[in-house]
């Protein structure tokens, strides 16, 4: 049983929104922190339900409206999300009216936005699906957990198509508190910089992607979701390696056949070294391309990569943006995707042409 | 009434609605306004911190936010001294 | 690909008790826990009770090795997952290939509350070490790292549906031989955040909760955290007859009752859908239930919503029913597992909990809810339900024996 992306959907600091091909241009930023470039939600969203959404409502909610569209499926089989830190915006709305106002004529709007599965909730609510819904908050796992359940729900075969996608926002509250966790960048840095830099930190970014994953074959699919693992905190690069062999070998995929490496490289001196030790040792050679310097770091980034990679594979070119060394083959064939967010949470997610 | 149209336009968030744009006996729940039961506990909210009425009960909310104007009757039969 | 999944163990901490056998305890005196908020400081401290965890973070702390200055949704988990593990006779978890799926809705808030109030006044202000546990999978990962849990790990939050959904992604990882055995459940730890939330939707009681009675007047929230072991049929098989199973994890079912974001609708469609495809899954019709251990939070729209939904969907074989909600409160992300450790522990011995403060059936529902505590019963089939804002609708089925 192959698991097919019938439909994808993004919202990023690209204009990825804008349509479902890769932007022309890079919206140029300067870091350290990227911002989404937001479409005009009210294309899919009822005025009246805008309201009750805050800004990461909204760019899940067109995601997800833009990959149901590619997928041409109205009512999916189940709607799974994946966010780290959920609604940030409502969760610092509530929480700042509550200590300045010591609790008392607090209202309810912030509070019932700010869970978790809010996301999925107005989703299902906007589309009338009352089929599975569920919201995975696990970190740099978060997105790749969605994808697990939905693709284990799709091989027990009553369900054709499952809407996956991931999303995370930064706010004003939120970059400031990470800014002091030390890991952006000191220095100014722009998008053509970044993946060279030899300094420590990266740059703060947030987005929303969204595909439709299906058992059968949409009108627009291009490419199959051939193989999906996660490692939590490997010991080391040389853990690294046998595990990247292993997963290619379980889904019949030599070294060779692979056509393209996506990597999460993002500017950050330490982190990026696990990128260079498996492109020499394992893909020497090998084209490589990277996403982070258009969509900036966050735990469920690798929802952005897995979009790009979708569209390579639909398009067979790699934009010139994303490509970081390497000369592109004509076919491109499997695309892998490597990505690891603060060096424990590694995942491996595998696409094929079709 | 028109004050009191704008604090609801403010509070619920109402965007694309101008405060004069609502009727004084327009139904503001379900279809009309279509506001909700979220939307009642922010009036309530608001009726306490604009005009020191305290609703304890949420049901009546329907009942008494029939339309702006029922508010604001019930604002005058209620109100107390801030 | 088809195999059953069994319960080996559960362990679970909440305001009737430190663990499950002082819950039973509380339960067969008819003791519930409400009381005055001791803990948690805040402004509604007299003015609703709630169902705290009889321990300081210190005690908590004390008791698993952890450190008292970490989050209590931590702690608490860190509690019930030891006593869980413990439960199964195992032994060195380092043997198996394991999974822990934890729920819960707050995180660390308990700790990022404070860190905010700092954070105000001055943004270079308040402790890192208070929020660098916020995320729900931060908390999450305090507990792998800690019990030496690393093959797979996640998390899940769907509001008071959380961890009956950590059940159903857990049976799928052994299903799918992803690993051998799964510690699934959730945890959540009282917070000013969440009281206030709560009562802002004016959902809260004053006084004790009543469960499915006529005159019940919104919940009382409590904290706490259950989790249950789910073992393959293979590893099942290899286990001691002096530890032998509980039961089966027979089946489940997540529905949206898409209607509104935090109100139920008012004949339940997504509680109805849950529990239909939690029996369907099952193999099982409405009248081999034996029991079903309710939502039940107290809430006017709870309980009219699963009353009606019960009622469509058991018609006119109703089983005995009660929420344990009336003892332990609401503790949200952590009540589906909570009360799913005591529904597949009724299974295994038979028990049927109590549901406290009842004395008028609702008008608009043709059952009322168990009173007394009793054990030693025939319970084949035990139906746990667990309804969230966001419509989100979790139904689990625990089973006796083999499928026939």
């Amino acid at each position: 049983m192959y698991i097919y992306i019938q439909g994808t959907g993004c919202v990023s600091p690209q204009e990825t929104a804008a349509g479902n091909t890769f932007p022309a241009a890079v919206l140029p930023w300067e870091g350290p922190r990227l911002k989404a470039w937001e479409p005009d939600y009210k294309q899919w969203i009822d005025v009246k339900l805008i309201r009750r959404m805050s800004r990461v409502i909204k760019m899940g909610v067109a995601a997800a409206k833009l990959s149901l569209q590619e997928a041409g499926v109205e009512i999916p089989d189940a709607i799974i999300t994946g966010t780290a830190y959920g609604c940030l915006d409502d969760t610092g709305v509530f929480l700042s009216k509550m200590i300045n106002q010591q609790e008392e004529m607090l209202t309810p709007t912030a509070f019932i936005q700010s869970t978790h599965n809010t996301v999925a909730g107005q989703i299902a609510l906007m589309l009338g699906c009352h089929a599975y819904n569920n919201t995975f908050v696990h970190k740099g796992f978060s997105f790749e957990s969605a994808l697990l359940d939905s693709i284990m729900i799709l091989r027990e075969g009553r369900s054709s198509s499952i809407l996956a996608g991931a999303m995370d926002e930064l706010t004003n509250h939120s970059f400031n508190i990470l800014s002091r966790f030390d890991l952006y960048k000191k220095e100014p840095v722009t998008h053509e910089q970044l993946l060279k830099s030899t300094t420590h930190g990266t740059v703060a970014g947030e987005g929303a992607a969204c595909f439709v994953l299906g058992t059968e074959k949409g009108p627009n699919t291009k490419a199959k979701l051939t193989g999906l693992t996660t490692l939590y905190k490997p010991a080391g690069k040389a853990e690294i390696s046998p595990d990247i062999t292993s997963f290619l070998a379980a889904h019949n995929c030599s070294q060779e056949e692979v056509s393209l490496v996506i990597t999460g490289r993002n500017g950050d001196a330490a982190g990026d070294e696990w990128y260079e030790y498996v492109e020499n040792t394992l893909f020497a050679g090998k084209p490589v391309a990277g996403f982070k310097h258009l969509c900036g770091e966050y735990p469920t980034a690798a929802s952005f990569g897995m979009w790009m990679g979708n569209r390579i594979l639909a398009e067979q070119q790699v934009p010139a943006a994303a490509l970081l060394k390497g000369t592109v083959p004509d076919q491109i064939k499997k695309v892998l995707i490597y990505n690891h967010y603060k060096q424990t949470h590694h995942s491996l997610i595998l696409l094929t042409v079709c | 009434m028109a004050a009191l149209k704008a604090q609801i336009v403010e509070q619920l968030n109402l965007q694309e609605v101008k405060p004069e744009d609502i009727g004084d006996d327009q139904p503001l729940f379900k279809d009309g306004l279509g506001l909700d039961s979220i939307d009642a506990l922010e009036i309530i909210v608001l009726l306490q911190q604009h005009y020191g009425i305290r609703i304890a009960n949420p049901e009546q909310g329907p009942e008494i936010f029939r339309s702006v104007r029922t508010i604001a009757e019930f604002i005058t039969a209620h109100q107390t001294a801030k | 690909m088809h195999s059953d999944v069994w319960i080996a163990g559960g362990g679970v901490i909440c305001g009737i008790g430190n663990n499950l056998s002082e819950c039973l305890m509380a339960f067969e005196r008819m003791e519930p826990g409400m009381a005055h908020m001791e803990y948690l400081h805040s402004v509604h401290r007299h003015t609703f009770p709630v169902v705290e965890v009889k321990a300081s973070n210190a005690t908590l702390a004390g008791w698993t090795g952890m450190s008292e200055k970490i989050s209590r949704t931590a702690l608490l988990s860190s509690v019930a997952v030891q006593e869980a593990w413990k439960s199964t006779g195992l032994g060195d978890i380092s043997q198996y290939r394991v999974g822990f799926v934890s729920a819960n809705t707050v995180g660390g808030m308990d700790k990022t509350e404070d860190f905010f109030a700092d954070y105000l006044q001055d943004p270079s202000k308040g402790h890192l070490s208070q929020v660098v546990h916020h995320e729900c999978g931060a908390i999450t990962e305090l507990v792998a790292d800690a019990m030496g849990i690393r093959h797979h790990i996640s998390t899940i939050s769907t509001a008071c549906s959380s961890s009956a959904n950590a059940l159903m992604y857990g049976s799928r990882l052994i299903r799918n031989n992803m690993v051998d055995v799964v510690i699934a459940g959730g945890t959540d730890a009282l917070t000013r955040f969440t009281l206030n939330g709560f009562n802002t939707l004016m959902i809260l009681d004053p006084a004790a909760c009543r469960p499915f009675d006529d005159t019940r007047a919104g919940l009382n929230l409590g904290e706490g955290a259950g989790y249950v072991v789910l073992i393959s049929d293979a590893l099942a098989a290899e286990l001691p007859a002096s530890h032998q199973p509980w039961c089966r994890l027979s089946g489940y079912a997540n529905a949206n009752d898409a209607y509104h974001q935090t109100a139920s609708s008012p004949d339940g469609t997504g509680n109805f859908l849950a529990m239909q495809g939690a029996l369907e899954m099952s193999g099982i019709r409405p009248e081999d239930i034996d029991y079903i251990n309710l939502h039940g939070t107290g809430t006017q729209n709870n309980d009219s919503a699963e009353g009606s939904a019960i009622a469509r969907l058991f018609a006119p074989h109703y089983p005995p029913v009660s929420s344990t909600k009336s003892f332990t409160g609401h503790t949200l992300g952590a009540s589906g597992g909570i009360e799913a450790v005591f529904s597949a522990w009724a299974v295994k011995e038979g028990v049927i909990y109590p549901n406290a403060n009842f004395s008028k059936q609702m008008k608009d529902v043709p059952f009322s809810p168990v009173t007394k505590f009793s054990a030693g019963n025939q319970l084949q089939h035990v139906m746990s339900n667990s309804f969230g804002f966001g419509g989100n609708c979790s139904s689990l089925v625990f089973s006796k024996n083999e499928q026939s």
